[in-house]
């Protein structure tokens, strides 16, 4: 026996339905197709002529797109690993102190989020060419700095809104009882403070390493020729010809990124960490 | 809750130190380059002088450079637009579903948003290009009823393919592709928190499904619509992935102007210039948001 469907429970109305099914087949059919024809034997890239693993072996073969992912890779975590400390270091400062002009600096924390992405590009591509001059005979992955850089200033504010929300619910007895039992300072943040973070602080790593390998614009301003990275690979490509090389190395990166958000899920309680993590944009 | 930044100076100083340096140093200081740029200009190749002239200001409201920012806001306007009326039944559907099948939904919606935009922008192309998925499926059609108007004596003329690809539709459908999940989730986030018991009422007290969308739950969802408006417009008016690989020459918009500016025409001042009109019209953007959200909280209290 089901229950008839009560005055507001729209999702078993067959309009909302339907659209609903329509809206994901919009989002997902590019994708998908992408995904299925990288395994089609024909080159055309329309019709299915058969199974075929061969745009992978050339994809694997091909040394620069491996030199561009190996690129990419090693941005994100260096970029990670900086945006989640710098982050995390924020978002304890917002949450713990008062002080003067701390209005104007989660504005201005607010700003790499709002600013578009072609400014910060161009911002980027003057400061590495005029103000800080990047070498560019740098040994790797020395020679990666600028783009590192760039990556980080645009992640660390995403990734302290996510710690910043997660330590909301930070209840503060628990400090107090450290406090009262002889704890001093560092010794609250680390077994007190980093374990309540820890979902956060997954979440936004997550989010800062997606933001990074997602990146092409502001990458695009400051990446040599030395240093292209998967996007920028990929993109040189595609203006050069729509190929199922391309879909082979694009299935691999949707793969990377879908492994990762799965991972990212399980370690830090399910799909509303990463909701959280999306209303915080 | 707040501790004076007094009473821990040094935890104080270790904790905003590294973030306020970075932000100051690998931020504010390159936007404010090229801020100070837009109010200069060439003099030699390597050299730029900031002289405080507003030429560049003037330069790009000329009427090609206007033509081309007014484009790049209808770009925007409609793509908005189109993501509201498609987004809200979404956003809808999500509010009132069950607990386990929300988060399903939601990261139905948000798992497009990870993957590479370059590589979504790149799909399109495969779907909407002469040879693409949809024009081989209607030269099928085509085909097949050319077929049977030939049986009549009246076979139809070769298949044309629809223009799909490298033009304003093109763009538009694009940015609406990459857009949507942008607005789907501040909708979702405001109908959300909406008090049901309000929508229960307006239903039982006679008004229908779309009386009650229009003069109840769009009013309360409103903070959620103009956050929603503000995330899908304002990278829109900037995109310049979406433009470049799937507009034609007539679809440029002012991100494809700016990159021009720096990479090949090396008008440094000018490019400076426009990149700060897109950041104007992001500020006056978000002073807008803030000036409806305390206007509403001032109704509220």
């Amino acid at each position: 026996m089901t229950e008839p469907p009560g005055p507001l429970d729209y999702l078993h109305r067959w309009p909302i339905r339907a659209w609903l099914l329509a809206v994901v087949v919009f989002l997902y059919a590019p994708l998908i197709t992408l995904m299925a024809f990288s395994f089609n034997v024909s080159k055309r890239n329309i019709v299915w002529r058969g199974f075929t693993l061969d745009w992978y072996r050339a994809a694997f073969q091909d040394s620069d797109l491996i030199a561009a992912f190996g690129n990419s890779l090693t941005i994100a975590a260096v970029s990670t690993l900086v945006s989640v400390a710098l982050g995390a270091l924020t978002a304890l400062l917002l949450w713990r102190f008062r002080f003067p002009f701390k209005a104007a600096l989660e504005g201005a924390l607010g700003l790499p989020i709002v600013v578009p992405e072609i400014c910060m590009g161009v911002a980027m591509l003057v400061f590495f060419t005029q103000i800080l001059p990047w070498p560019t005979t740098l040994a790797w992955p020395l020679n990666l700095g600028a783009i590192i850089i760039s990556h980080i200033s645009f992640s660390f504010s995403f990734v302290a809104i996510v710690i910043r929300g997660r330590l909301a619910s930070f209840n503060r007895e628990l400090e107090e009882a450290a406090k009262d039992l002889g704890a001093g300072e560092w010794r609250i943040f680390w077994d007190v403070l980093v374990p309540h973070m820890r979902p956060g602080l997954l979440a936004g790593a997550l989010l800062a390493f997606t933001l990074s390998l997602d990146d092409f614009v502001i990458t695009f301003f400051t990446s040599g020729p030395d240093t292209t990275t998967f996007p920028i690979k990929v993109y040189s490509m595609v203006r050069f010809s729509v190929t199922p090389e391309v879909n082979a190395a694009s299935t691999l990166l949707i793969v990377l990124t879908v492994a990762l958000t799965a991972v990212a899920l399980r370690f830090s309680g399910g799909a509303a960490a990463a909701i959280e993590a999306g209303e915080g944009l | 809750m707040d501790e004076s930044w007094r009473r821990a100076k040094a935890v104080f100083a270790v904790l905003g130190g590294p973030p306020v340096l970075w932000l100051v140093a690998f931020f504010l200081v390159p936007l404010g380059v090229i801020w100070g740029y837009s109010f200069g200009e060439n003099r030699s190749l390597t050299e730029i002088a900031i002289n405080g002239t507003f030429g560049n200001y003037v330069h790009a409201i000329k009427p090609l450079y206007l033509g081309i920012i007014l484009k790049s806001f209808w770009f925007a306007a409609v793509t908005t637009a189109l993501c509201l009326v498609v987004g809200f039944p979404v956003a809808i559907a999500i509010t009132f579903a069950s607990e386990k099948t929300k988060a399903w939904l939601l990261l139905l919606i948000m798992l497009p948003f990870w993957t590479n935009l370059l590589i979504r922008t790149y799909a399109l192309m495969a779907v909407l290009r002469d040879e693409g998925y949809i024009n081989t499926i209607l030269g099928w059609g085509w085909s097949g009823v050319s077929r049977l108007t030939a049986l009549a004596g009246h076979p139809l003329g070769a298949f044309q393919p629809l223009p799909m690809l490298h033009n304003n539709f093109a763009v538009v459908f694009g940015l609406v592709y990459v857009q949507l999940p942008f607005m789907v989730l501040p909708l979702y986030a405001a109908l959300d928190r909406l008090d049901r018991s309000l929508l229960e009422a307006s239903l039982d007290l006679g008004a229908g499904h779309l009386t009650t969308f229009a003069r109840v739950v769009v009013p309360l969802a409103m903070p959620g619509i103009v956050s929603g408006v503000l995330v899908t417009l304002i990278p829109s008016v900037g995109a310049y992935l979406t433009p470049d690989l799937l507009g034609g020459p007539s679809s440029q918009m002012i991100a494809n102007v700016i990159e021009r500016q720096f990479k090949t025409a090396n008008d440094w001042p000018f490019g400076a210039a426009l990149s700060f009109l897109l950041m104007y019209m992001t500020f006056v953007a978000i002073a807008v948001q803030a000036i409806v959200t305390r206007n509403r909280a001032r109704r509220a209290a």
